[in-house]
């Protein structure tokens, strides 16, 4: 008995534990997946002057569960031509790869599964994978579609990651560490979106490409494409992809928050600010984000795609490299960078 | 243990999807398989304390170059079968570069058994309180800062001979010049004409 509470306090509870958190996680991130497909059929039938989903429960509040339980019983085709181990792994990549960025989103100060110290570098490599999905997707299908939705999609991602990272580099450059929780905390007397406004219009369009939404959803173009990427996918793989795609929407947009928004930070540190628990105020921000993703795809047109590599090569790549000199130029002049003296 | 354990893992993945990497049939599973051999060198680095390099394994080799590698390997149209016919006849110039690079890693790594003197040369342990990340920037940025602004000068210099070689100009090839749309106004494209009733223009 003793030897077992040993090991049960050794191994078996932490491993426990961090189950536990994961799951604490994942499935609130799963039910704002859920919801969020809810959020913008209505959002977008207020602009558009209809209704959205009203049917399906109190003011169609079931309809996302009504969606998941439709996808979950259709039946699973696979084309004959088909490349089955790829085509199968793809639409599972792109769901694990939008979860596992979770850990280490920090939530509240302290409330962050692994708080490591290269946490904006996690971020940014994972959803650098998230390409693969896509690319594997167009590829398994053997459809001359899919596969096309799979190579612009590529390009796309790829473009849009390298004026990302050179936005990240300034936010760093302010901070002074690669650490989420002291990206958060660096800005408790100013939020970054203030002093570095134009570099963070740069990165939510960028993650809009990055993600693929409006007005960059090219890869799945339905007007050239079919669908695009996905053309080939039924039933639970789909789902899956869907899924992957709205957890990585509101990923980038917890990315944008913590780096630009001031994470769960109050917005002043005044007595009624300061009672709203940080978590909220992480959640609002969050939703004030996503709800922007959801305009801009209700207002824009679709961009053609000479134009979207344009923007993306001679538009936002000089000017962020631009910014990052400035910046830094800036910090160094006026004594302001971390670590610094003065 | 969970260590060692998360090492063996690592390690064995590694290795057996290096072997898949040359032996798999198909030339996007090859591609696929160098992919998941990346990321789990950088579950080793993770594992050795290295977590910036690890990160920036994963950001730029398995996030853009290897993408760009799938990328132009699924465009191909190649028969491997029809590839691997030499096999036999090339078998001894790759199993004599194979050998000298085994040479030149035990060189490498056992140098300091070989000769104990070249030791002082072993790279130093970071010190404490520095995130590697810090270190590396220190050793990069401020120690050797101009052998590292040479080294972007060469592969600056590299990649522009290469747009340079490949570029050419195609004619009748009609771009969109944003500066020509800008300064087009209404009175260019648009003449209002007022017109009698039955007399056309």
């Amino acid at each position: 008995m003793a030897e077992f509470l040993e090991f049960w306090n050794a191994y078996l509870w932490p491993v426990l534990w961090i189950i536990i958190k994961i799951v604490l996680i994942v499935v609130p991130v799963l039910l704002g997946v859920a919801y969020l497909t809810y959020a913008e059929r209505k959002v977008i039938g207020a602009m558009h002057l209809r209704k959205g989903p009203n049917v399906v429960g109190p003011f169609g509040l079931l309809q996302p569960i009504a969606d998941g339980l439709k996808l979950f019983l259709k039946e699973t085709i696979i084309p004959t031509r088909a490349n089955r181990g790829v085509f199968i792994l793809a639409p599972c990549l792109t769901f694990i790869l939008a979860l596992i960025g979770w850990a280490v989103i920090p939530f509240g100060e302290g409330v962050v599964l692994a708080d490591i110290n290269v946490g904006v570098l996690y971020l940014f490599a994972i959803s650098s994978l998230g390409v693969y999905g896509i690319l594997m997707a167009g590829w398994a299908g053997n459809s001359k579609y899919s596969f096309l939705g799979g190579l612009r999609s590529a390009a796309q991602m790829v473009s849009y990651e390298v004026s990302m990272g050179f936005v990240i580099i300034t936010v760093l450059l302010c901070v002074g560490s690669l650490n989420l929780t002291d990206i958060v905390m660096a800005q408790k007397s100013v939020w970054f979106v203030i002093p570095l406004l134009p570099m963070a219009v740069i990165f939510f369009i960028s993650t809009l490409a990055e993600t693929n939404r409006h007005p960059f959803d090219l890869p799945e173009a339905e007007a050239e494409l079919v669908t695009g990427f996905n053309v080939e996918y039924s039933a639970m793989p789909f789902a899956l992809f869907f899924l992957g795609e709205y957890a990585n929407m509101i990923l980038m947009a917890s990315l944008t928050t913590i780096l630009f928004l001031g994470g769960w930070l109050p917005p002043m540190d005044i007595i009624p600010f300061t009672w709203v628990p940080g978590p909220v105020w992480f959640a609002l921000k969050i939703a004030a984000v996503l709800f922007v993703f959801l305009w801009v795809r209700a207002t824009f047109p679709r961009y053609r795609y000479d134009q979207l590599m344009r923007l993306g090569w001679k538009v936002f790549l000089p000017v962020s490299l631009a910014a990052v000199v400035v910046v830094s130029g800036v910090l160094m002049a006026f004594g302001l960078a971390p670590g610094s003296a003065g | 243990m969970i260590q060692g354990l998360a090492f063996y893992l690592f390690a064995c993945i590694t290795i057996a999807s290096a072997v898949m990497v040359i032996s798999a049939r198909n030339p996007v599973h090859s591609v696929l398989f160098l992919i998941l051999a990346f990321f789990n060198s950088a579950g080793l680095f993770v594992l050795m304390g290295a977590e910036f390099l690890a990160m920036i394994l994963v950001v730029v080799y398995v996030g853009a170059v290897a993408v760009l590698f799938l990328f132009v390997v699924m465009m191909l149209d190649i028969n491997f079968v029809e590839l691997r016919q030499g096999f036999l006849q090339y078998m001894p110039i790759g199993a004599l570069v194979g050998l000298i690079l085994l040479v030149e890693l035990i060189a490498v790594l056992g140098g300091h058994h070989l000769a104990a003197e070249t030791g002082v040369h072993a790279a130093a342990p970071v010190p404490e309180q520095m995130t590697n990340t810090q270190a590396l920037g220190e050793l990069i940025y401020t120690h050797y800062l101009y052998l590292f602004q040479a080294a972007g000068v060469v592969l600056l210099v590299a990649m522009i001979g290469a747009i340079v070689l490949t570029h050419r100009k195609r004619p009748g090839v009609r771009k969109q010049r944003i500066s020509d749309q800008v300064r087009r106004g209404p009175e260019d494209s648009i003449e209002v004409r007022k017109i009698e009733p039955g007399r056309g223009i």
